[in-house]
């Protein structure tokens, strides 16, 4: 193994990119700062340390982003989308704090963007994409207001994105692509539709995702990037086949492109890094069971103990 | 986010980078101003289409420029007008993707123009060419590729000519060979302009494909398509039954008020869901002393329901019968092993009476139901194997006279292509004629993965699993190889008839199995020591009573799910596995669960609350076992079971238990 995840300087990091806001990336960020903040407090919890925060500041704050659709724009004052609503549920779901928002509000902006064939658009100007299908039944779920889409046709309009290579494209037709199958398959896993997917096809394209480094890439003949650890990681455990790759030598990658020194890991070895792909290391390293940080959901995309808070505490 | 060298900039690019982010901060403020007032003036818009070019990300942006556009043309009518205002939006957005053309704002901002239908879908194409040269894998501009030609109606045709050039200018363009893939499944389907026709277009694809793999084999994109190729070429068209039980002309004894499973084999999914399809037979109850004869005609011709994925219906109508006798007094003949004591797994508890496996039946179909083929069939199965042995020999070929040269990738994937063919071959053999000798590829198979297994260790357990598959099938699917397998359970002394059989698939290293419908008779099965993560498919063996899963490395009880569809079980043992001793759960969502929405099949957790036990801690164990008849369970060796009150969960959710662990439960 390349060392040891740095814990505290990943920590000191995460909590640096909050206050620093004068550089270009910084303002040409701001737009999504609800996704940061998903990102760096789920990487705070996974790491036992989203105490560092104080809480009600953040949810003061998230709840100044929602706009009077019921939807959250990416900061205040910028347009709602469903990308933000759903990171906006994820961080009051981080801190079991989901009572703060009214709920059926909430359902309500997500579910009136799905289209009459199953589709889901991202906000009222029409883009249509199946991370949009994911966000919304992810987010439903969360709410438990699943029951306020059209769940078969949901699914039904993902699995007509499904390719010769059994992953699955933005829309019909569109080429397959890690990410855009992380939302696919866990879409089909939280509607219980795993059936649709031809599991032994799509994990072998998905294996093969591994190159020469222990790096994942997103395509074929494309660079190994730490965010794949995640996407191409989660799906591979959702359908059973992760025992397919190698995965010291991808546990050794992610912490390879740590930032030992400041804390934060990058996409490749070497390169700048940034809490996006910080938050993906240390996703990637949870689900490979890296001792110390703690269980990350393959579908939700929240920490084991939030997930089953939520769904077991429920039932 | 991506690609930037990880350094401390120099404190001059520290100065120009807040000089530079203090000029978008007040753009952003000043069209997030003007986008709350409405203000839609030309001076207001250059700030954002500045704005737009400096960060093409910002989304809000975009909208503020829509709700400008939609603003215009309210009240205009003069169509060069307003084709002008779409104009300059397209510039905008021009100037967006010069800066970053994986911004998905810009494009569907451009998409969101061209859907008013005033723009030049020529001036489209000239721009997508440039971008596609530029970077020919960019999912963006293919995407809207695909809008365009769709919005445009652009003759598949032509789509399909326009992959051909950018393979061929450059083979290794996954994009392409994607798209490719695309358009030949719609014309294929839209046009069935006979079979002759689909296996010319096939036959030109294995050309184009082969072009690529041996001018630029190091490349994955073609090995992709034709994998691709070689599905399309084994697809079966329509489902035929490979597989039934019970047995045609057999004859069961059922107790009186029983049941009996009848169970369906496909040779692909049926009805959307799975390879298998299972109902019950429920028999009356009898008066004391009383029996009965009912012989059972099942005739499948055009049933609903099943039809393969692609739509159509059984090939072949097919009838079998068989003959039930119930008995109002249960005897040792009955359905069902009656488990009056602990059953042992132990090896002196087996015995192996060659005499006897004669009256044994396994399901193997009898050759007069197998499939007779139709003409077209003939001529599809003729023009299947045809193509498949020339493609193995082609790669034969390959991997013998260049193996000193080729790269280790290129071996890699010429040896798993060759295996595909030659299973892909033999699969087809299997089904399609009565001779056992013509399938004499296994072998060869065997080896190739075994080799694969070193040659590409970051991927053996891949190799790995399909190697398990093979040697199960080899083992199980025909007579003589299967019988070798099979023991009674019993002493030679004991009534042979008491008695029943084992298969005993112990300790052969299977990481996976598989070839369940030359199973469904089997109502024992010893599988311990094996490499079992999952018991995927198990679910069709539904007469199975006793289970031996000792020794594998099962990691959750989510991956038993399998087991919940399995009412005759009695026996389970499941020690010796590592259940409880993982923090990621790869079967949590292959299950339905409470995770998921299937959720609903009214799991109520509180109903087994014992004091001092966190029942949430163990919902997947509940999930599991409730409503499982078992009468005898081994759970010893998994970390779950160090907890003492797990036992006593285990008893409770069980109510028909009499021995945890080989301790009678009181
Ligand atoms: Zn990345």
């Amino acid at each position: 193994m390349m060392g040891d995840l740095e814990v505290e300087k990943h920590v000191q990091f995460v909590l640096s990119v909050e206050k620093k806001k004068d550089d270009f990336e910084s303002v040409a960020m701001e737009h999504i700062r609800i996704n940061g903040a998903y990102w760096g407090l789920t990487t705070l919890d996974l790491l036992g340390k989203l105490g560092v925060v104080d809480q009600d500041e953040v949810i003061s704050w998230i709840m100044k982003c929602q706009d009077e659709s019921g939807g959250f724009g990416g900061n205040i004052g910028h347009d709602p989308h469903i990308m933000y609503t759903l990171s906006a549920v994820q961080v009051l779901a981080l801190y079991d704090k989901l009572d703060v928002l009214d709920i059926d509000k909430v359902s309500s902006y997500v579910s009136g963007l799905q289209n009459e064939d199953g589709s889901f658009s991202g906000d009222i100007w029409g883009e249509i994409d199946t991370r949009f299908s994911y966000i919304a039944i992810c987010c439903l779920s969360i709410l438990g207001r699943l029951e306020k889409l059209n769940v078969q046709k949901a699914v039904a309009y993902i699995v007509s994105c499904k390719n010769m290579d059994g992953g699955f494209g933005c829309t019909p037709g569109g080429e397959s692509h890690s990410g855009q199958i992380f939302c696919c398959v866990a879409a089909l896993a939280i509607t219980g539709s795993l059936h649709h997917i031809d599991k032994d096809l799509l994990g072998w394209w998905l294996c093969e995702r591994q190159v020469k480094s222990g790096g994942l890439n997103g395509r074929p003949e494309k660079l190994p990037d730490v965010c794949y650890s995640w996407w191409v990681l989660s799906s591979l455990i959702i359908i059973d086949r992760v025992h397919w790759i190698d995965k010291e030598k991808l546990a050794a990658f992610i912490l390879n492109c740590q930032d030992k020194e400041n804390g934060g890991i990058s996409d490749r070895p070497e390169d700048a890094v940034d809490v996006f792909h910080t938050f993906f290391g240390v996703a990637g390293l949870s689900l490979l069971e890296y001792p110390g940080v703690k269980a990350i959901d393959p579908a939700y995309a929240l920490p084991v103990d939030v997930v089953d808070r939520i769904f077991i505490g429920r039932r | 986010m991506h690609g930037r060298p990880r350094k401390q900039p120099s404190l001059k690019e520290d100065n120009a980078s807040i000089e530079k982010a203090a000029k978008l901060r007040s753009l952003q403020s000043l069209v997030l101003h003007n986008h709350q007032n409405k203000i839609y003036d030309k001076e207001a818009l250059e700030v954002s289409s500045k704005l737009l070019e400096l960060n093409p990300e910002l989304y809000t942006a975009w909208n503020y420029r829509k709700l400008a556009v939609e603003h215009a043309l309210l009240s205009e009518e003069n169509s060069d007008t307003i084709r002008a205002i779409l104009d300059e939006e397209l510039k905008v957005v021009e100037n967006a993707l010069r800066r970053n053309f994986k911004s998905y704002g810009a494009w569907e901002h451009r998409k969101w123009v061209l859907r008013k239908e005033y723009s030049s879908v020529d001036q489209e194409l000239r721009l997508l060419d440039q971008f596609q040269k530029a970077d020919s894998r960019n999912f963006h501009a293919w995407n809207y590729r695909r809008f365009v030609a769709k919005l445009k109606n652009l003759p598949a045709e032509e789509e399909l000519k326009y992959t051909t050039s950018m393979i061929e200018s450059n083979f290794s363009n996954y994009s392409a060979w994607h798209n490719r893939s695309v358009i030949l499944s719609h014309l294929l389907k839209e046009n069935p302009q006979g079979l002759d026709s689909k296996h010319n277009v096939l036959k030109e694809e294995y050309d184009l494909v082969h072009q690529a793999l041996f001018t630029d084999p190091d490349d994955q994109s073609g090995w992709f398509y034709h994998l691709w190729l070689l599905a399309q070429t084994a697809a079966p068209d329509a489902p035929s039954l490979i597989s039934f039980w019970p047995a045609h002309g057999s004859d069961l004894v059922v107790s009186s008020n029983g049941s009996l499973p009848l169970i369906l084999y496909f040779d692909q999914v049926v009805e959307g869901k799975a390879q298998a399809w299972m109902t019950y037979l429920k028999f009356p109850e009898l008066g004391n002393n009383s029996s009965e004869v009912y012989t059972i005609e099942v005739s499948l011709g055009q049933v609903n329901g099943i039809i393969s994925s692609s739509g159509s219906s059984l090939s072949l109508p097919l009838r079998f019968t068989f003959t039930t006798r119930v008995q109002s007094t249960p005897s040792e003949h009955s359905e069902g092993i009656v488990t009056m004591k602990m059953l042992s797994w132990k090896d002196e508890e087996f015995c192996r009476n060659e005499e006897v496996l004669q009256y044994f039946n396994p399901c193997i179909l009898p050759s007069d139901l197998q499939r007779i083929n139709k003409d077209c069939q003939q001529t599809t199965l003729k023009w299947k194997l045809e193509t498949f042995t020339h493609e193995i020999a082609l790669f034969r070929d390959l991997l013998l006279e260049m193996n000193w040269q080729l790269s280790c990738k290129l071996l890699k994937i010429g040896m798993l292509t060759l295996a595909r063919l030659l299973l892909a071959h033999d699969a087809l053999m299997l089904h399609n004629t009565t001779s056992v000798s013509q399938k004499a590829n296994c072998k060869e198979i065997l080896e190739l993965l075994q080799d694969l297994m070193k040659l590409d260790p970051t991927h053996s357990r891949f190799y790995k699993d399909m190697l398990s598959i093979v040697l199960m099938e080899q083992m199980v699917s025909n007579r003589n190889s299967l019988e070798g397998y099979c023991w009674y359970y019993g002493t030679s002394t004991s009534s042979l008839t008491q008695n029943i059989i084992c298969l005993r698939l112990n300790n052969l290293s299977l990481s996976r199995i598989g070839s369940f419908e030359h199973l469904l008779w089997v109502q024992m099965i010893d599988l311990r020591g094996n490499e079992l993560r999952s018991i995927e498919g198990l679910e069709v063996l539904q007469r199975l009573t006793c289970l031996n899963l000792s020794h594998n490395n099962l990691i959750s009880f989510t991956a038993l799910a399998p087991l919940r569809l399995l009412s005759s079980l009695k026996v389970l043992d499941i020690s010796h596995n590592e259940i409880g001793a993982h923090s990621i759960d790869t079967t949590r969502y292959l299950c339905s669960s409470l995770l998921s929405q299937s959720a609903g099949d009214g799991c109520n957790l509180d109903e087994y609350a014992i004091n001092n036990v966190d029942i949430a801690k163990y919902w997947e164990a509940v999930l599991v076992f409730k409503g499982l008849q078992l009468t005898q369970l081994d759970v010893v060796g998994n970390a779950v079971s160090d907890d003492d009150k797990f036992s006593l969960l285990l008893v409770k959710i069980l109510p028909k238990l009499k021995w945890l662990d080989g301790n009678a439960v009181y």
